[in-house]
């Protein structure tokens, strides 16, 4: 119990220097959000994404946040709210934050590193390496590293890959157009989708396990 | 219900009714499931068709792994809400793993019958914070762990069918601190609200 309250004194502690600092570093237009709200919305988050944002396999799979580049957050929960991404539960989420909470929030899952959630079947990583490192060039399939990067983390609104949850990028990569591209507005996730439909099952399998397992 | 819903649905179906018949078949039969186990111990509280008896949880149709997680959270004593410490440390003190694992198998497979003990007026506010949570004051969406009708999944606990006194009991208690170490549930019992509680208690007593 007491480690407990102590990992959540210094967790507040945390918070509180973290969220002030980003709250006042430039943001003329918006008025910094309490840390007491701010945390608050991170633990609403950590009810589903796990307490490190590492993700977690329910019913469905809420995928790792943590060490996320913020752009791709940012632009996920917009598109959650214009329905660009479908996703009923995600878009009542996004509903309840204000522009100047994502900032922050989005700062601070990219800050956490927790080891990954793991789980997924234990297959070989050799073909989900060599896809993930030279694609498929006879299936038109480019190499995942050429924008996701050698080490899956990501850059800017694409977004990082690594310590992924397997069920959760199974998912995404075998039904790409279910959840994304929905919507009158065109957005970046168009440029998966053809990748996605030239990966076959278990070549997707491959993918989804090895990069569940980068660090 | 889409197709690939509807279709993970009808699988999970068949494979806890394959398991269910796995189960009954190398026990040869009803009767014989019993020989050995001891359900009596358990029925002698829980109802002697296992969909619960006053404070004591339904156990008929509930996830397998979900009972055993239990079980095992009684013998370390984790799960110390009240009437667990006073009943079910007890109760598991002797109880060998095997036995806890044959004994999960044994309730999952019985039918489970729904409490309907819930308040009818609150079953659209239940079903409402069920499936979409409440942004606003920071409650997460029951449906995206324990499913979308409320069966749960692995170790997850089904909850469609459980009694509103059971439900809204357990989430009081955690939020008044009990069973501290079942992350994300303390969590989420201190986002709701009484008037919540009541709401999704009630909804999900009524579900099949």
């Amino acid at each position: 119990m007491k480690a407990i309250w102590l990992r959540l004194a210094l967790q507040s502690a945390v918070f509180a220097l973290a969220f002030t600092a980003i709250g006042h570093a430039g943001e003329k237009a918006k008025r910094p959000v309490s840390s007491q709200i701010l945390e608050a919305k991170f633990n609403y988050c950590q009810t589903c994404h796990g307490v490190s944002g590492q993700g977690f396999r329910g019913y469905f799979t809420m995928p790792r946040l943590a060490g996320q580049q913020p752009q791709y957050i940012e632009n996920q929960l917009r598109a959650f709210s214009e329905l660009r991404r479908v996703n009923p539960v995600m878009r009542n989420v996004s509903h309840g934050l204000t522009p100047a909470m994502i900032a922050p929030l989005a700062a601070h899952f990219k800050s956490l590193n927790p080891a990954p959630y793991g789980g997924a079947p234990n297959e070989s990583t050799a073909l989900g390496k060599a896809i993930f490192d030279t694609g498929l060039p006879d299936a038109n399939v480019p190499a995942c590293s050429a924008c996701h990067g050698p080490d899956g983390k990501g850059q800017g609104q694409i977004p990082r890959l690594s310590g992924q949850l397997y069920w959760y990028t199974v998912k995404a990569l075998g039904g790409w157009d279910k959840e994304r591209g929905q919507g009158s507005v065109k957005d970046i996730s168009a440029i998966m989708s053809p990748t996605a439909h030239n990966l076959t099952q278990s070549q997707v399998s491959a993918i989804a396990a090895y990069v569940s397992n980068l660090r | 219900m889409n197709a690939s819903r509807a279709r993970t649905w009808i699988m999970n179906y068949v494979s806890s009714k394959i398991v269910a018949l796995a189960i009954s078949f190398l026990a040869a039969g009803p009767l014989l499931a019993e020989e050995g186990l001891p359900v009596k111990n358990c029925t002698f509280c829980h109802g002697t068709s296992a969909q619960g008896y006053s404070t004591a949880p339904r156990l008929a149709g509930q996830r397998s792994q979900y009972i055993e997680k239990e079980l095992g959270g009684f013998a370390e004593h984790l799960r110390d809400n009240p009437l667990s410490k006073k009943y079910m440390w007890n109760a598991v003190a002797n109880l060998a793993p095997s036995t806890a694992h044959d004994l999960a198998a044994y309730f999952s497979a019985q039918p489970p019958q729904a409490a309907n003990d819930g308040n009818r007026d609150l079953v659209a506010a239940g079903k409402n914070i069920y499936e979409l949570g409440i942004p606003d004051a920071n409650v997460a969406a029951c449906v995206v762990c324990h499913a979308p009708n409320a069966e749960g999944i692995r170790d997850l606990p089904r909850l469609g069918g459980m009694s509103y006194a059971y439900v809204k009991g357990r989430l009081e208690q955690w939020n008044e601190g009990f069973h501290s170490t079942a992350a994300p549930m303390p969590m989420v019992a201190r986002s709701l609200s009484a008037p919540e509680i009541d709401a999704l208690a009630s909804y999900l007593s009524f579900i099949e």
